[in-house]
């Protein structure tokens, strides 16, 4: 075989650079594009996890919504019927399931992000690869059990008769989506990345996601806690803080889009404005996640 | 086969790369607290793994890159392969690079052969498309057969490692890593790599290697990189960089004089080749003749004493041997001072490649006698017809 051919190709590439503070391609795009040239492999990467994870299960992918379903008959009769939170709530059983899939995914994705660099060690040790790729995978397989879960949503909003009334309000499931969607990838890049250095992170982070779960108007509403914090004669930027917060953001954006029992009263006001500016800050928060991700992942190989 | 004569353009650029560990005695959150600040840096161990290594490799090279464990010949490899970044420094490559740090690195035990060949490939580099054209190639080269769609946990280790070398050497790599995976399998299956990686470097690719084996190394490459301690000790020809490995493995420079006992009443002090005009010569044709003499200075006068001589390959294993006693001689007796001992070679029958001559000298051979290793370096020219350590005229017919 002449090897003239391949070595007229070599000569004119780009080389790619690696120092201290990371490796860098000498082309345009960086990152964002070695990553979208990698998208086969992200792929296999998204099917392996989801294949791997309930091989040799008899209900297999059914799993996917077992679970979620029987956390949510929990609180739909402990909190529901019990504790009477249902009551006041039109279609409380949607509300409710709403909220949970959405929360569920977050805590999926950054649960999942958080284990994954750890997860594949034996890759990460052995071979180049952007490593932004398995907090991605398994963002991606995070995304997947939602969409199913999604479905099942879907069905229980037609079969409840819950779904909003004007099907354009359906609309919001993408601004709510895309902004849990851009804190899971800022959280999953940085905390995968540092729970390679620190393991705490991620017994840490089981407990922040419980508690971030009770922080956002998923078992309750909006207006209970403006009802409580108005009892309280609590300052109105206390507030601002619960109500803005990204998840309840996000949470408040789903319920508009599944459930169509809420009135304006039941969400604050200028609820998509307040989606847009927590989105921008979020996609800020992607660009540090990943420069100090990228400064973190120098020594990856050796931490593990 | 054609070798492209013009060098190819460099793929590999290392500038004074440094890479340093951390090497931490804590790892919780508690400890860290605990040994924040001042404390903290008795926690702490650094370790220099690579120390100001500069290196440039050319496309279509096969690059040996030996020395001592924990000299820093694997740290370097990551390096290059991007899969630890440097404390300092930096390093430039291009072109598509295949690690072969490990076999079957990725593999998923869950799934089948099929499915990880897919992912492997993947993770190699290959698209889709590309693994549909070469399935059926790797499945042919791995052997394995029906075990194809069977979960990779199932595999016997034989399995498990046909079927990541066949996916690995299917990639489409410019430059190819390998660390130490040719020492697994039996065999045959070291057989079938090694050709080829032979095969690849026909093809103009570029080979870094990291190995223990110094034949391996000869076979192989065109150029030894030697490191000791993190720093490169020697760079260049493969044969004098098995040499330099040797001498750092045995922690002595080459050419260098054992020390005196006590009781040494002689010692060789050089050694030199001649031809039969009597001018000193570094070079031999096969067939022609060679004299080796031996330099040695008495201590004392001495009434009988004896000289030997051996010539090792660049690997160390000996060729040829004879010592005055084997050849029924008795050396005249000498005065104190300098004086020489000659062996004529009346046809060396060597193969082409350097070797190298180890002489010894004593009152009564093989008893506490004085040894200089590698005392010369001398390269053998001969026709192509034969490879080996010995030469021969061979003929063929049927």
């Amino acid at each position: 075989m002449d090897t003239e051919p391949r070595y007229t190709r070599l000569a004119a590439a780009p080389f790619m650079r690696a120092d201290a503070s990371g490796l860098k391609l000498d082309v345009r795009g960086g990152k964002v594009r070695e990553i979208f040239q990698r998208r086969e492999l992200l792929q296999l990467l998204v099917r392996r996890d989801l294949q791997a994870r309930y091989r040799d299960s008899f209900l297999g992918f059914l799993w996917t919504v077992i679970r979620p379903i029987i956390l949510f008959l929990m609180y739909y009769v402990v909190l529901g019927k019990f504790l009477r939170a249902a009551d006041g709530v039109p279609d409380f059983a949607v509300y409710l399931f709403a909220g949970l899939t959405l929360y569920g995914f977050f805590n999926e994705m950054v649960v999942s992000a958080t284990g994954s660099i750890l997860a594949n060690s034996g890759l990460v040790k052995k071979i180049y690869l952007p490593r932004e790729i398995f907090p991605l995978a398994s963002i991606g397989g995070a995304g997947f059990m939602f969409l199913v879960q999604c479905v099942v949503l879907l069905a229980a909003a037609v079969l409840f008769h819950a779904l909003p009334g004007d099907l354009t309000q359906m609309l919001w499931f993408f601004p709510s989506v895309a902004l849990i969607l851009v804190y899971g990838l800022a959280l999953g890049l940085l905390l995968s990345a540092v729970n390679v250095y620190l393991r705490d992170v991620q017994y840490l982070l089981d407990v922040v996601v419980m508690l971030a779960m009770w922080a956002s108007p998923i078992v309750y509403t909006w207006g209970m806690v403006k009802r409580a914090f108005d009892s309280f004669h609590l300052p109105s930027w206390v507030f601002e803080i619960y109500q803005n917060n990204p998840i309840t953001l996000g949470v408040l954006g789903f319920h508009r889009a599944f459930w169509g029992g809420g009135t304006t009263a039941d969400y604050p006001s200028e609820l998509g404005l307040r989606i847009l500016i927590a989105f921008l800050i979020g996609v800020v928060l992607v660009f540090i996640a990943h420069r100090v991700f990228t400064r973190l992942q120098g020594n990856f190989a050796q931490e593990m | 086969m054609v070798v492209s004569t013009v060098p190819g353009p460099v793929v590999v650029r290392v500038e004074d790369v440094t890479k340093t560990f951390q090497v931490r005695k804590d790892n919780t959150l508690k400890d860290r607290i605990v040994h924040l600040g001042k404390l903290g840096r008795e926690h702490r161990e650094r370790f220099t793994a690579v120390n100001g290594v500069s290196l440039e490799i050319q496309a279509g090279t096969t690059v040996g890159l030996l020395g001592a464990n924990g000299s820093g010949k694997s740290t370097l490899l990551k390096l290059i392969g991007g899969i630890v970044a440097p404390t300092s420094g930096a390093i430039f490559n291009r072109g598509r690079m295949a690690a072969l740090l490990e076999l079957g690195a990725g593999f998923h035990p869950d799934l089948s052969g099929r499915e990880n060949v897919y992912l492997n490939a993947a993770i190699l580099g290959l698209s889709r498309e590309q693994v549909d054209e070469q399935f059926d190639a790797i499945h042919e080269f791995s052997g394995i057969g029906d075990f194809i769609d069977t979960q990779v946990k199932f595999y016997s280790s034989g399995m498990f490692v046909r079927l990541a070398f066949a996916v690995a050497i299917h990639t489409d790599p410019d430059v190819l890593l390998v660390d130490e995976v040719l020492a697994v399998g039996d065999e045959a299956f070291q057989r079938k790599c090694m050709e080829r990686i032979a095969q690849f470097r026909a093809e103009g690719r570029t080979i870094i290697l990291v190995s223990h084996s110094a034949s391996q190394v000869q076979e192989l490459c065109d150029r030894a990189v030697v490191l000791k301690d993190g720093q490169v000790v020697f760079d260049g020809d493969v044969n004098r960089g098995i040499a330099a490995l040797r001498d750092v493995l045995e922690g002595r420079r080459l050419g260098e004089l054992h020390e005196r006992g006590a009781e040494q009443l002689v010692e060789v002090t050089a050694i030199t080749l001649h031809d039969d005009q009597g001018t000193e010569i570094s070079e031999v044709q096969v067939g022609d003749p060679l004299t080796v003499r031996i330099h040695a200075r008495a201590h004392q006068a001495m009434s009988r004493w004896a000289a030997g001589f051996s010539i090792d390959t660049a690997l160390g294993q000996m060729t040829i041997a004879s010592n005055t006693e084997r050849l029924g001689i008795t050396l005249p007796s000498i005065e104190a001072g300098e004086t020489h001992v000659d062996f004529r070679i009346e046809k060396v029958y060597l193969g082409a490649g350097q070797y190298y001559i180890n002489a010894n000298v004593s009152e009564v051979i093989d008893i506490n006698s004085h040894v200089l290793m590698q005392g010369r370096m001398f390269t053998v020219r001969a026709d192509t017809a034969t490879l080996g350590s010995v030469a021969a005229e061979i003929s063929a017919g049927v």
